[in-house]
């Protein structure tokens, strides 16, 4: 059924449908409707066999979801920014437990200064947990990706958490036409949760304790090969999908024009008005595709290495920054194409904290490029220019 | 209510509001009416310290193809102000399109406000309606946004009255529902009335 709700209801819905046994939350902005429909449809009674929890904190909500992960439970939780930081420690230990949490970060800078407003930072920031990321361009996406989420993180091949990362504000508070997913559709798609091991007081289990030099280095590469079969995982997940759903979101990559001489490489929701001004520009005879990179963790390389093989310059455009080296989708696709592509890279960290990026701005980008304005490096673009006053 | 304008590619719309009048939530409501009357509609607000009385801003898509920008709106084909005060702080007309128009709560004419902002020089229309006395009148309270979601379409008519009654019956309840509704269906007979 088609209705126009908000982005935070987008994902509600998608969850309540993937019949999650424990939510358990704390109320950061812009994530905070999300839990509020959550909390909503558990006081109402439509949750069936699931309790939702009102954490203290992040780091306690992320605790309890640990808990009720190695009990064997299907879990959610949401958050964002310092809430996620704040979370990252336990989360640190969730991945190295091997649980299939789900959660949803609904993008939103770090501080200081105090930012509310959308960047990529915080996600970014937790990208060696071990946590899979994956990033939607829009609403429909996000909530196509939650039952997506649960069968790859559930994969016995996997079992690992799984973070859909969504643009804060820019997604979360937009009302737009969602097709919203029914119950017999997410059920014919996703098996009930059957954990490989689960702790009972029947049968009592221990996760994450000490591992001497001796044996801890084999639960990390048995994380790295984890994280390797995850990327066919997907594949066969979002291949799946499509057919159930009818839509395909495409694999760990989507490109548009693969052909052309210049691509510009985004994640996130300013892709659907980079695919526009791309459009565009091909309509005056510019040879420029689009790269949108759905799986930051695990990462792409042989997706990127394929699509840029030809390309003569590459636009990376970063919503976060690595201080002291450049935008670390710049410095990943840098990595994984060496020695794969002789395209020149402008890396360009856009968009932080909220700074809007207008059509024309995006344009301007591209065409900036493309006429020989610029020269390949790593460069803050929509900024006022200052005057840095050193005391 | 009317004959329905032929939506052309895209209909860009920038409310203004204080914190508390619900800018937001007239974008929502119109984003929901929009879809209904078969278009492609996307809204979201210009997200701050969402406090009471402080002015704010939100934006409403609507095309007849899918919406993919989801950037703020600098050029837009309508500006809505839903309270007048606003206007002494905040230059709303900023990157009105020529031919676009203004639709405001005002205390007085629409010549009136159109003189002031030197409309005709900039080739913007202006559209005037007391939606503050009018909601005092209805809700007994300075909330503004469903009478300036019936004066929109009202001066618009890319909504139809039937649509909006529809929605605000959806989205409000009992006597909340019905106030609203009486406030939209005044501001929207007014408007057409002044937009005729």
């Amino acid at each position: 059924m088609r209705k126009v709700v908000r982005g935070f209801y987008s994902v509600a819905h998608s969850v309540k449908l993937c019949r999650p046994n424990v939510i358990c939350a704390y109320p950061i902005t812009p994530q905070t409707e999300i839990v509020e429909n959550l909390a909503a449809m558990y006081a109402n009674g439509e949750l069936g066999d699931c309790e939702y929890i009102t954490a203290e904190s992040e780091f306690g909500a992320a605790s309890m979801l640990v808990g009720a992960s190695a009990a064997g439970a299907r879990v959610f939780t949401a958050t964002c920014s310092q809430g996620l930081i704040l979370m990252s420690e336990v989360l640190f230990n969730a991945a190295g437990m091997r649980l299939p949490i789900v959660l949803v970060n609904t993008n939103r800078a770090l501080s200081a200064p105090l930012s509310i407003w959308n960047d990529h930072q915080d996600s970014i920031a937790i990208r060696d947990a071990g946590i899979m990321q994956l990033y939607v361009e829009n609403n429909q996406e996000a909530h196509d990706a939650i039952p997506q989420a649960y069968k790859v993180a559930e994969n016995r091949k996997v079992l690992l958490p799984f973070m859909v990362c969504m643009d804060g504000y820019k997604l979360t508070h937009a009302y737009e036409p969602i097709d919203l997913l029914d119950q017999e559709t997410v059920d014919s798609f996703l098996p009930p949760y059957e954990p490989a091991a689960y702790m009972t007081t029947k049968k009592p289990l221990a996760f994450g304790c000490y591992a001497p030099p001796h044996i801890y280095m084999e639960f990390r590469v048995a994380m790295q090969q984890a994280m390797e079969r995850a990327k066919n995982v997907m594949l066969d997940v979002f291949k799946e999908w499509a057919e159930v759903s009818g839509r395909d979101w495409g694999g760990h990559i989507a490109v548009d024009f693969p052909d052309s001489k210049i691509l510009v490489v985004a994640m996130g929701s300013v892709v659907g008005l980079l695919r526009k001004v791309v459009e565009e520009l091909r309509n005056e005879g510019l040879s420029v595709g689009l790269v949108k990179i759905r799986t930051f963790r695990p990462f792409p390389v042989e997706e990127l290495r394929e699509a840029l093989k030809d390309a003569e310059k590459v636009i990376v455009l970063d919503r976060s920054v690595s201080f002291g080296y450049e935008g670390p989708v710049s410095i990943e696709l840098k990595s994984a194409i060496y020695g794969h592509s002789s395209a020149e890279i402008y890396s360009y960290a856009v968009g932080l904290g909220g700074r809007d990026m207008p059509k024309d701005f995006l344009e301007k980008l591209i065409r900036d490029v493309a006429e020989g304005r610029e020269r390949p490096g790593f460069a803050f673009k929509g900024h006022q220019e200052f005057e840095e006053v050193i005391p | 209510m009317g004959s329905k304008e032929v939506v052309k590619i895209l209909i860009e719309v920038r409310f203004h509001g204080r914190g508390g009048q619900g800018a937001v939530t007239a974008a929502d409501i119109l984003a929901v009416a929009g879809f209904k009357e078969g278009y492609y509609t996307l809204s979201f607000p210009m997200f701050g310290a969402e406090k009471r009385g402080t002015p704010v801003v939100s934006y409403l898509r609507i095309s007849d193809e899918p919406i993919v920008a989801r950037d703020e709106i600098y050029n837009p084909d309508y500006v809505v102000v839903l309270d007048p005060t606003v206007m002494e702080t905040v230059n709303v007309i900023a990157g009105l399109k020529k031919g676009g128009m203004l639709i405001s709560n005002y205390p007085k004419s629409s010549d009136d406000l159109k003189t002031k902002l030197k409309a005709d020089e900039l080739g913007i229309k202006v559209a005037t309606i007391n939606a503050t006395k009018v909601a005092m009148e209805v809700l007994g309270r300075p909330i503004t946004n469903t009478t300036m979601v019936g004066a929109f379409g009202g001066a618009t008519r890319l909504v139809s009255l039937e649509t909006l009654l529809d929605v605000v019956n959806e989205w409000f309840k009992g006597e909340l529902a019905e106030k609203n509704a009486k406030l939209i269906e005044e501001a929207y007979r007014y408007m057409m009335e002044v937009c005729r």
